[in-house]
């Protein structure tokens, strides 16, 4: 009983919505700077996975409690 | 509802009694749970038809090697070779840094102008309601609209922009053209977009400072703040959250903006203005490669639907405070 106490504290301490969305949000505008900056190639070529991922992410994390 | 819903029989003589109230009960019976299903069934079908079935069709597509003007060919299925195609192709590339000199110099334009303009507006001066009209009428106009109007406006020859140009530097009015020259073509469309869409940035920014309280600017009067001190401190802080709003919304609409471009300059000279939206309707509409364009079009799908969680994200702090 006091286990699956723990481990559902520990479960709501690691999945919180707030640093999650914030971490997909910085990954989608990371993404967004990748897709648009004029300097490398490989990042514009990496950049729509990035967002991609975010996007997802950020979809998922959503659903969180807060 | 139950009188639509009766049946014919039910008013018709020599019908019996009890199934008159069975008739009744089945009518009665739908719970509000479906009848709400219902009454929104209709729309629900309609957006799948016309959103979601298309975009499906599209995400399909670009797994495929369609090519309209050879569609006698076999439909072929090439896998993420489209998504390769277009991420490692230097034109979209440079269309896509194009895009994003155009959002950041017309963002950065229509904040400044807009909350300059919200400043204005939120003091209490004759003819307020009169000048707020008037500001506000270009974001009324359609974009085709504002295209064809500035189009005209910008005629070297007869367009009255270019005479008021010369009039104030003394360069002949026919010598020079915002819309066919390298120099100046991306300025027109940043100066006919912020014409445009700077109302709409005054609006945000006026809700914006007609939410912070009168006490506070009390407070600082009796502290004996300057005006500067009070902008610095109090206004600008405070409408922070309403300007990335704007921000936000207007750097999307940017990142997709079409009409007002392809009116003003179709991406020329050369392709100088050739924003990324105008690349994908060459792609679909001129050299008929479906599938390619299917697939830069999911790639700015997932740009603007992650820059949109954002800006709902920050929309629903902004509605906290």
């Amino acid at each position: 009983m006091s286990g699956s106490v723990v481990a559902k504290g520990g479960a709501a301490r690691w999945f919180r919505r707030g640093p999650w969305e914030a971490a997909a949000m910085t990954l989608i505008g990371g993404g967004i700077i990748m897709l648009v900056q004029p300097w490398s190639i490989d990042l514009y070529s990496y950049s729509f996975v990035t967002i991609l991922a975010g996007t997802v992410g950020f979809v998922i994390v959503s659903h969180f409690p807060e | 509802m139950t009188t639509i819903l009766q049946p014919d029989h039910a008013t018709m003589p020599g019908v019996s009694t009890p199934a008159k109230s069975r008739d009744a009960r089945r009518v009665r019976g739908l719970s509000d749970r479906a009848i709400a299903w219902l009454f929104v069934a209709p729309t629900i079908a309609l957006l799948l038809a016309i959103n979601i079935f298309p975009l499906i069709w599209m995400i399909r597509l670009s797994f495929t090697n369609l090519n309209l003007s050879m569609s006698y060919l076999p439909l072929r299925f090439v896998g993420l070779d489209n998504f390769r195609d277009i991420l490692t192709d230097e034109d979209v590339w440079v269309r896509l840094q194009t895009t994003a000199q155009f959002v950041i110099s017309s963002v950065v334009l229509q904040v400044v102008v807009g909350f300059g303009l919200a400043l204005l507006i939120n003091r209490q001066f004759r003819g307020h309601s009169f000048w707020t009209t008037i500001i506000l009428l270009p974001m009324m106009l359609s974009p085709a609209v504002v295209g064809n109007f500035w189009t005209l406006l910008l005629q070297p020859q007869i367009g009255p922009f270019n005479h008021l140009i010369s009039l104030f530097t003394g360069v002949p009015p026919s010598s020079f053209s915002m819309t066919g020259q390298v120099a100046l073509a991306p300025w027109t469309i940043v100066l006919v977009d912020t014409w445009m869409w700077a109302p709409y940035v005054m609006l945000i920014c006026l809700a914006g400072l007609r939410s912070i309280p009168d006490y506070i600017y009390e407070a600082a009067e009796v502290d004996r703040a300057s005006a500067w001190r009070q902008f610095w401190s109090i206004t600008l802080p405070m409408t922070v959250p309403f300007l990335m709003l704007a921000v936000l919304f207007r750097a999307i609409e940017n990142f997709k903006m079409f009409d007002m471009v392809n009116l003003l300059t179709s991406g020329g000279p050369g392709s100088t203005t050739e924003l990324v939206s105008i690349s994908l309707k060459r792609a679909a509409f001129e050299k008929w490669r479906t599938g390619y364009s299917s697939a830069l079009a999911i790639i700015l799908f997932v740009t603007v639907f992650g820059a949109a969680n954002i800006y709902v994200k920050t929309l629903n702090k902004v509605k906290q405070r």
